[in-house]
């Protein structure tokens, strides 16, 4: 559990993108808890006690016989709220650096360039016209709710004639529309009993376009194997013609890396879905004592053949495909490791 | 006496629900006078509380409890919120006139509110938390009270989070001043709804991840193989890339479907039906509300010719139909008389299929009329995606990558006509992004289309163009401005809104008191949209001129164009929203100030 690495990230993290509308907010009361976030704006509002005139309603059963309405006064907006459109903006993600190894991906708790989104703010308002008081500052609608989801993509056993192996590849994500923190973590353990692959990553997520979301965070190797840490930027979402994409580059003063991870269902029937995926390792530099060499590192592949039993608990059965490729190959075969590997696969896939 | 009224089928009230003390005088008398009456309350072999349908007389005042109810449908369970121990709610009858008084207390633990849907009334009276007033705190009282300038069927519903999908909705009967325009024999409320165990905020969770989670007739292998048979291996794969491109399927019809829904006509599934009782003769009035959350319903009587007289709570021209589909949160009366003993099946399907509701119009209780197979679920087709150029039927050789492009696709302006005010008109660049998926390269006109699965099935089915008020408009004014509204959203997202932004990254839109006003609305989504404007008419220009139908909620189908004329004649703040709950809680919301 090195973290020796982790302070060259603080340039890195430099990189991290929030293309994020300034001077957005959000209602502070919901759900923040568990997200710090530094760099958030937020609107500075007054509660104010205005007596409502006119009004025909009576409340009755209350006991404190309050007859004034809470109103919720927001300041007017800031001069550059105007600029709904948005270009991007670089903002360090400071709050980063405290990260440790596995504990430091729950207890992630920087997250800066989070922006959120505040009713009457944005938009082109006439001057005059004066903005909407929301009585006691009740939404009508809550439309920027973040939700919490997870998805256990792999949880699979492999059996191959040289014995069994275990793999996992999960994803969690918490947040808004548009902000989200994104965590991942997939490793592999070996028939040795070895936990090898590692990757660990912890992003902030922005949705860009209809369909992608630009990542970008830390990614850190952890298992068996010496430790590493790396800066990530990538995008995730759906390509058109409905195919999975993760496209990732990672960044330390060992080089440069890239992921690019596909997949597609097929439908047999609406509950049989037939998935052939694949993700591909790429790596500038050669680190031995990881095993990866430059160029295409390796291939972790399957077909999976699942059965959504329920949409969110489907158990599948697979072929699936790891090997090595170039250098890393070469260190596979001196190190008397196997090169190629097709195995029987089966586990559960499953989300919340 | 009372206790009578409201006691009978077992599961009823622990509260009293109608407090007028006309009503509590002239019951025992109506109810033996009213035959049909004293018969609806003696049905005992419910499972389920069943909507009552509205006493026989008008009341002025009332008090309404809203708590929890529990309901089991097929076994699953809700602990509903309910009022006076219904759930779905109790029916109202108002008379046009009065001004009425509504007490509603909260014994639920969270906040509650009562919107009263179509009705014209101070915009502190409308029931909608942060609008109209704060909400209805648990343990408080509020009371409602305004008069009651118009007549007809509406109904009432919670504007609070989930709470109208989980049964708070009821019926609301009007009676005219002048009294009734069509003289009927039986007058029956009914009342449509979608109902499910799954909490609201777990039905948007398990949408935001997958939008696909309840819609289990997408296109497979399965469906491929027949197409190519049937069209061609070419034709097939080319429809297949073409819906690919878009990342959109044609088998996107309801957001939610009967995977979770139970479909209910007044508050009985089908499994058991809802009865009304009739004699052959008779003529009888059934008052439909759609109080759906995200359910789109198609609604005949095999063998029975349906004349609709009224839209949202407004008499219309009668027209003879077989078949309506109508949008959530609208109303239709129609009129229908049948000459034999039946039983005649009332069969409601969902839009895409997945389920019917089911009642009976029968002479006794315990008939059962034959149900009829579900019609073919409707595709999408290129129409809906807003190319009006494109044939109809999806499959269309002539039309290929050409219109497909759909990131570059640019607004129509060409059908905007006159200058409406710059602030509100569209944004000319919408564009796809993350809360737009596409935009509509030309929307058209489609009132006199009958809606996505109804064309050419052998039966009338009514179109908005077929609705002509009996009264010519009270306000002849031309329209001053324009204000244009593109409905967008990202299905794949779960994201939807007006023009590119959900309510909370919007201006609310102005309206100056007194003003006229043309809302033009422009479907780009590949959804039906039932556009609802709290407070004031939508008189839908559908080319009766003067005549045009007041409406408070208009279904826009997919790709479609169409408008309307607003007087604002009443001031505040009203709500304007997509009556799909899961669309108005994801975005689709605008405040409209009147001011």
């Amino acid at each position: 559990m090195s973290r020796r690495r982790t302070t060259s990230l603080a340039a890195l993290m430099t990189l991290a993108i929030s293309p994020a509308p300034i001077g957005h907010a959000t209602e502070p009361n919901d759900a923040m808890q568990g997200m710090d976030m530094p760099g958030m704006t937020m609107p500075t509002r007054s509660i104010v006690h205005v007596p409502k005139p006119g009004a025909e309603k009576q409340t009755k059963a209350s006991a404190t016989g309050k007859k004034t309405q809470t109103q919720l006064m927001r300041s007017p907006p800031a001069p550059n709220t105007a600029q709904d459109g948005a270009t991007p903006r670089l903002i360090g993600m400071s709050g980063m650096s405290g990260m440790s190894g596995m504990s430091g991906m729950s207890g992630m708790s920087g997250m800066s360039g989070m922006s959120v989104r505040s009713p009457g703010q944005v938009g082109s308002a006439r001057p005059g016209d004066a903005p909407v008081h929301y009585i006691n500052g009740v939404m009508p609608v809550m439309d920027q709710s973040r939700y919490f989801h997870g998805l256990l993509d792999e949880f699979e056993a492999r059996y191959s004639g040289r014995g069994g192996e275990f793999r996992y590849d999960a994803q969690s994500w918490y947040g808004s529309d548009y902000d989200k923190l994104w965590l991942k973590s997939e490793g592999t353990v070996g028939t040795s009993g070895r936990f090898g692959d590692g990757d660990h990553e912890a992003l902030y997520n922005h949705a860009i376009s209809r369909y992608f979301d630009l990542q970008t965070g830390v990614r850190v190797d952890i298992d068996s194997g010496p430790a590493r840490a790396w800066g990530a930027v990538g995008v995730q979402g759906l390509a058109l013609y409905f195919f999975d994409l993760e496209a990732t580059a990672y960044f330390s003063d060992r080089g440069a890396a890239a992921r690019l991870q596909g997949s597609y269902d097929i439908l047999l029937t609406n509950r049989l879905i037939l998935q052939p995926q694949a993700e591909l390792n790429f790596y500038s530099e050669s680190d031995r004592a990881r095993g990866v060499g430059t160029g295409l590192s390796d291939i972790d592949a399957g077909l999976r053949l699942r059965y959504e039993w329920r949409r969110k608990f489907a158990p599948y059965i697979g072929m699936t495909y790891s090997g090595v490729f170039g250098q890393a190959a070469a260190m596979a075969r001196s190190g008397n490791t196997t090169v190629h590997n097709m195995n029987f696969t089966f586990g559960i896939r499953t989300w919340f | 006496m009372l206790r009578t009224i409201s006691r009978s089928p077992r599961a009823l009230p622990r509260r009293r629900f109608v407090t007028g003390a006309a009503l509590a005088c002239a019951a025992p008398r109506l109810l033996q006078a009213s035959p049909a009456l004293a018969d609806a309350w003696s049905a005992r072999d419910v499972v389920i509380p069943k909507t009552p349908q509205p006493p026989p007389l008008a009341s002025s005042s009332f008090s309404l409890t809203v708590e929890t109810v529990p309901m089991t449908v097929h076994g699953a369970h809700l602990d509903a919120a309910g009022v006076n121990g219904l759930a779905p709610a109790p029916a109202m009858r108002w008379r046009e006139g009065d001004t009425v008084r509504i007490d509603v207390t909260n014994r639920l633990d969270e906040a509650t509110s009562i919107h009263w849907h179509g009705l014209r009334l101070p915009a502190d009276m409308d029931g909608v938390p942060g609008l109209s007033f704060a909400g209805i705190a648990p343990g408080e009282t509020f009371t409602y009270r305004f008069p009651v300038r118009q007549s007809g069927t509406y109904w009432y519903h919670s504007h609070s989070g989930g709470q109208e999908q989980g049964a708070l909705y009821g019926a609301l009967v009007i009676d005219p001043a002048a009294g009734p325009v069509h003289q009927t024999e039986r007058d029956y409320v009914m009342v449509l709804s979608d109902w499910t165990d799954v909490a609201a905020r777990d039905i948007v969770s398990n949408l935001k991840f997958n939008s696909d989670y309840y819609n289990f007739r997408q296109r497979t292998v399965g469906t491929f193989a027949r197409d190519a048979r049937r069209d061609g291996l070419g034709r097939a794969v080319r429809d297949r890339l073409r819906w690919g491109a878009m990342n959109m399927a044609p088998t996107d019809i309801s957001d939610v479907s009967g995977v979770i829904y139970t479909y209910l006509l007044n508050g009985q599934p089908p499994d058991i039906g809802w009865t009304g009782l009739f004699r052959p003769g008779e003529r009888i009035r059934l008052r439909f509300i759609n109080a759906a959350s995200m359910t789109l319903f198609d609604v005949r009587i095999p063998g029975l010719s349906m004349t609709v007289v009224a839209a949202d709570g407004n008499d219309v021209e009668p027209v003879p139909v077989d078949e309506f589909r109508i949008g959530p949160a609208e109303t239709y009366d129609v009129i229908v008389q049948p000459q034999s003993e039946g039983p005649h099946t009332i069969f409601v399907q969902s839009e895409d299929r997945t389920g019917y509701a089911r009642g009976v119009l029968a002479t006794q209780f315990g008939l059962t009329g034959p149900i009829p197979p579900m019609d073919p679920r409707p595709l999408r087709t290129m129409a809906d995606m807003g190319m009006a150029g494109m044939n109809m039927g999806g499959a269309n050789d002539k039309h290929e990558a050409a219109g497909m492009n759909m990131p570059g696709m640019a607004m129509p302006s060409a059908h905007e006509k006159g200058n409406g005010a710059p602030a509100m008109t569209a944004p000319a660049d919408l564009k796809t992004g993350v809360e737009v998926q596409s935009v509509a390269a030309e929307p058209m006109n489609r009132l006199a289309e009958p809606g996505d699965g109804l064309e050419n099935n052998g039966r009338r089915v009514l179109t908005y163009t077929d609705l002509r008020a009996t009264r010519p408009g009270t306000d002849p004014r031309p329209p001053s401005r324009e204000i244009t509204l593109h409905l967008t959203g990202n299905m794949e997202r779960f994201i939807w809104g007006f023009n590119g932004k959900k309510f909370s990254e919007a201006e609310p839109i102005r309206l100056a008191l007194g003003e006229r006003v043309r809302f033009i609305l422009i479907n780009d989504t590949m959804m039906e949209h039932p556009i609802h404007l709290h407070g004031l008419w939508s008189e839908l220009e559908n080319g009766h001129d003067a005549f045009r139908p007041y409406k408070h909620t208009i279904t826009v189908k997919p790709g479609e164009r169409l408008s309307y004329l607003v007087s604002a004649d009443t001031p505040g703040l009203w709500a304007y929203h997509c009556h799909l709950l899961y669309h108005m809680d994801t975005g689709m919301f605008r405040t409209v100030v009147v001011s």
